[in-house]
């Protein structure tokens, strides 16, 4: 909040500046001075996340003896390409890719699945242990994977799951922050429409289906970006819960390759490294306002 | 569901997630605290009871101590460094500009990237050897440091990480928090001549507190929970230095297959992090008694 600053200045123009040009044109410079010295901080401000980036795609265009140059230079001699072929062909990227993408999106299809039903539910019916129940949801928002993945990992093994696309699945084929989320929407959604719609004896489910969930569009949109960005970020729970490539994630294949290629290998590691990171931050940057938005609205996860 | 009678037609779409949650989320917690009474290696037939002898074990082992110590450090340095420092940070950068909205989307964008790949590059920046951070102490005069790799600075370096992935998102919700204080209380205190601090002091504060009371608890869970920067940057070394507990818990279950050891250390986490829970919400309905 910066109402001060941008509120004071008119007092002191009139007040003390006004009759007293030399003065008013001091106070106009050490403005535009202080406008200047405040764009500055923020590009440097801006320089502590994105050097990082550029660095990282430096690296992943050098060859390895410039990676070990001391002090480091920042432009690579010549770019080596080649680096991101490497990478690539060091494990079978197209396979965890494929995985990746199985599981973000089966995740989400069941979330939906289970999500809008049980907020629908939550938020237009009054039934006997409603508040109970909704209490036994929201208790599990507080209940992190890094909590319970001993106790799953056993029960999965029991089943014979481990190193199957259903273990990366299903522990997250339902969100009590989407359940959240959306009975939140869903409580604010006209009752009118509802009570017409219930009138002409419409069934309950196409009410659900017709009216209320293309109501909640935007909210879906903004929990979709957050589950799907989040489950193919996710590193902890594929690394317990898969011991060989069947089921296996990107960002696991990615970490792997430090111990395929050994540690020095930097240029290589860093070209993995962008092909993890670029096109997550290019779609940030594309729907920057969405994605705070649904990642601001998370909160616990 | 034209088959289910009426009133059971809620409890009927509840069901699947309820299913999910009672079956990953609160049978787990239950199967845990009753191995963490028990030695298992996870391949004998036999569960041993043992009562609370893996609580006195591992309450009598020097490495959880330290485990305990580190995971508590880490924790409070990084919540006072991310949440700290996202205050000042969020008054300054909260205008409605393009500009703006650039470095607010610059300084939230290691959020949402991948945890490995935060990490990954981060221990390339640390190199003891090549790495950019010694580069640039050198054009000061400074260093080189070991950074990950000396026992005396390693946990400091996770906290600098987990700093770099989270201020931009506790300014970000510092930032929704002052957009939701009403102009009319900062239009009255600018036409009273408040000087700024105290405008901070008397208004900003206590109406930013909701806001700053959530960040600080969810700092403090997520930080307890912290594994991915040290499994991929330093495995809990050098001597234990950055070993926190749900690294611990991973390497007593999946290398050491101590399952009733590991469940048990799991317990005490679970208890953190319920304390710290069931705190936030008693404060909770005390202050929205104050804000409601």
């Amino acid at each position: 909040m910066a109402p001060s600053r941008a509120d004071a200045r008119p007092v002191f123009a009139t007040g003390r500046g006004a009759g007293r040009p030399a003065a008013a044109r001091f106070r106009a410079a050490l403005d535009a001075a202080l406008r200047i010295a405040n764009i500055v901080c923020m590009l440097l401000l801006v320089c502590v996340f994105a050097l990082p980036f550029a660095w990282m795609i430096s690296t992943s265009l050098k060859t390895l003896p410039e990676t070990m140059r001391f002090p480091p230079d920042w432009i690579p001699d010549r770019p080596v390409w080649s680096n991101y072929a490497d990478a690539w062909n060091s494990g079978p990227f197209p396979k965890y890719f494929l995985n990746s993408l199985i599981v973000s999106s089966g995740i989400l299809v069941l979330q939906f699945l289970t999500i809008i039903p049980a907020a629908y539910a939550f938020a237009r019916f009054r039934f006997p242990g409603r508040g109970l129940l909704f209490g036994l949801v929201m208790a599990t928002l507080m209940i992190p994977p890094q909590l319970i993945f001993l106790p799953v990992y056993l029960m999965l093994s029991d089943w014979k799951l481990l190193n199957t696309h259903f273990a990366l699945i299903l522990p997250f084929a339902s969100s009590a922050f989407g359940i959240f989320l959306l009975r939140q929407s869903f409580l604010q959604t006209a009752g009118e429409l509802i009570e017409a719609a219930r009138l002409d004896n419409a069934p309950e489910w196409k009410i659900m289906i017709r009216i209320m969930a293309p109501l909640a569009r935007p909210v879906l949109a903004t929990f979709a970006l957050f589950s799907f960005i989040s489950h193919w970020n996710d590193y902890f729970w594929p690394l317990v819960m898969t011991t060989n490539e069947s089921a296996r994630t990107l960002p696991i294949g990615i970490a792997k390759i430090r111990e395929t290629e050994g540690t020095a290998t930097w240029n290589v590691l860093m070209a993995a490294n962008v092909m993890l990171a670029v096109p997550v931050l290019l779609a940030f940057f594309a729907a920057q306002r969405h994605i705070i938005r649904a990642f601001v609205y998370s909160g616990i996860k | 569901m034209p088959m289910v009678p009426k009133r059971l037609k809620p409890y009927a779409m509840i069901a699947p997630a309820l299913a999910v949650f009672s079956l990953f989320y609160l049978y787990p917690i239950g199967y845990m605290i009753h191995l963490s009474f028990h030695e298992w290696n996870f391949i004998s037939p036999e569960k041993t009871y043992v009562g609370l002898g893996n609580y006195r074990e591992m309450l009598a082992d020097d490495v959880f101590l330290q485990v305990l110590r580190n995971s508590a450090l880490y924790t409070v340095m990084t919540v006072l460094l991310a949440t700290g420092t996202a205050l000042p940070l969020a008054l300054w950068l909260n205008r409605k500009s393009g500009f703006h909205a650039f470095v607010q989307g610059a300084i939230f964008s290691p959020h949402i990237i991948s945890l490995v790949s935060v990490s990954l590059l981060w221990s390339w920046l640390m190199d003891p050897e090549y790495g950019l951070l010694n580069g640039l102490l050198h054009w000061f005069g400074i260093g080189p440091l070991k950074w990950l790799n000396d026992p005396g600075t390693a946990l400091l370096s996770l906290v600098i990480v987990a700093v770099w992935k989270n201020l931009g998102y506790n300014t970000i919700v510092f930032i929704a928090g002052l957009q939701s204080i009403p102009p009319e209380l900062l239009e009255a205190a600018a036409l009273d001549r408040s000087k700024p601090w105290t405008t901070f002091r008397r208004i900003i504060l206590p109406m930013l507190s909701p806001t700053l009371f959530f960040l600080v608890i969810i700092n403090l869970i997520g930080s307890f929970q912290v594994f991915e920067t040290i499994a991929i940057m330093t495995q809990g070394g050098p001597v234990h230095s950055t070993n926190t507990l749900v690294y611990y818990i991973y390497e007593y279950g999946f290398r050491y297959f101590k399952i009733g050891h590991a469940s048990a250390a799991g317990v005490i986490l679970l208890v953190i992090v319920g304390t710290l829970t069931l705190g936030y919400f008693r404060l909770l309905s005390r202050r929205v008694h104050y804000y409601g």
